[in-house]
């Protein structure tokens, strides 16, 4: 990072701070304006620091290797798609996948979040599709919650030496159920119920998304190991020029 | 790609497909609404009341009311059609590359690849 990025990435991260310690809170795609503003507003300040240092990372990787454009195009193709598939699940509702593993695993989870916001703003203003006033906290939740855990597990179970597929596939699946989780956790902060608070909010709220999630969290890893086994045998030189060690 | 990965992403399809299928064959008669939906039957839930959504999407301000059904599967169609179309090209350029890679050595070495 130039000193430049640094300065503006530590103020991004104050501002944050500002926001954690202020007002205590209170609200899948969180659908438009059924978050409290307070918290969307909050909700959208902590995902700037993240999707600030997503941009400076994807405009270095391009600017050190053009071939990485390919494999940035992909990632952010698979999310398109998997986040456009509207799935059937065993509670009897649907919901989508969020796809967001796959980028994190190849360019670590400050990318995906640039990725997952593009994604989210499309469905927000043409498909009215969670929404503008919602962003931020969507954003949190999909793009950069998600990833994260993806990610490290990623890491962690790459250094642990399990199996590349199993590593995959857990990364890609349990960051999509996390991301459910996430959603949860924000719809129960803002609507704590009237007895037992927030944590009977959100055991509620889970049972909705969490449990709806499961399978096609299931899917998400498939799909997402799919798409790496094929990278893998076809797209040794663009892995490499991402330094995605295969 | 090795023919053991080949019968593996088979499996995996097959697997994905069925897990799919299989909610919705055994669930016969349910309404398959979206989560976000049932999501918002919670709040009303929790709170006591109807609740009432701040902000409208401007989608829906703009033409006045709801998005048509149509409409919206076209949209989403044309969000998956983006997706697909890239990775298709993406995926097929990559396959030609590795056979003509294979078929001529002497040019894959001179790109390094």
């Amino acid at each position: 990072m130039t000193k430049n990025e640094t300065k503006v990435f530590k103020v991004l991260c104050f501002l944050c701070m500002l926001f954690a310690v202020s007002p205590a809170v209170s609200a899948m795609h969180i659908m438009e304006g059924y978050l409290p503003p307070t918290f969307c507003v909050a909700w959208g300040v902590i995902c700037l620091p993240f999707l600030f240092l997503g941009f400076t990372r994807l405009n270095r990787q391009v600017k050190e290797n053009r071939k990485s454009m390919t494999m940035i195009a992909m990632a952010g193709a698979f999310i398109f798609v998997i986040s456009s598939l509207k799935i059937p699940s065993v509670t009897g509702s649907c919901s989508h996948m969020t796809g967001t593993g796959l980028g994190a695993i190849l360019f670590g989870p400050a990318a995906v979040s640039v990725m997952g916001l593009i994604v989210l703003l499309f469905q927000a203003i043409l498909l009215a599709h969670g929404g503008l006033s919602t962003l931020g906290a969507n954003c949190f939740s999909m793009a950069i919650a998600g990833p994260i855990i993806s990610w490290l597990i990623y890491k962690g179970l790459g250094k642990a030496g399990v199996n590349r597929k199993v590593t995959v596939f857990l990364a890609a699946a349990v960051g999509d159920l996390f991301t459910y989780c996430v959603t949860s956790i924000q719809l129960a902060m803002a609507y704590p119920s009237a007895e037992g608070g927030f944590q009977a909010s959100l055991v509620k709220f889970l049972g909705v998304f969490a449990t709806t999630q499961v399978p096609l969290a299931i899917i998400e890893g498939i799909l997402t190991v799919i798409v790496v086994i094929a990278l893998e045998s076809f797209a040794q030189s663009e892995l490499k020029a991402i330094h995605f060690n295969a | 790609m090795t023919k053991q990965n080949k019968k593996l992403v088979m499996i995996l399809l097959i697997v994905a497909v069925l897990l799919v299928v299989g909610p919705f064959i055994a669930m016969r008669g349910a309404e398959f609404g979206g989560s976000d939906d049932a999501g918002s039957e919670m709040i009303s839930e929790i709170t006591g009341t109807d609740y009432e959504p701040w902000f409208e999407p401007i989608l829906e301000t703009a033409i006045g009311g709801e998005l048509p059904g149509e409409i919206e599967s076209l949209i989403f169609c044309i969000q998956t059609g983006i997706g697909v179309g890239i990775i298709a090209f993406l995926m097929g350029k990559f396959m030609e590359r590795k056979r003509l890679m294979t078929l001529y050595p002497e040019i894959a070495q001179k790109e390094g690849m």
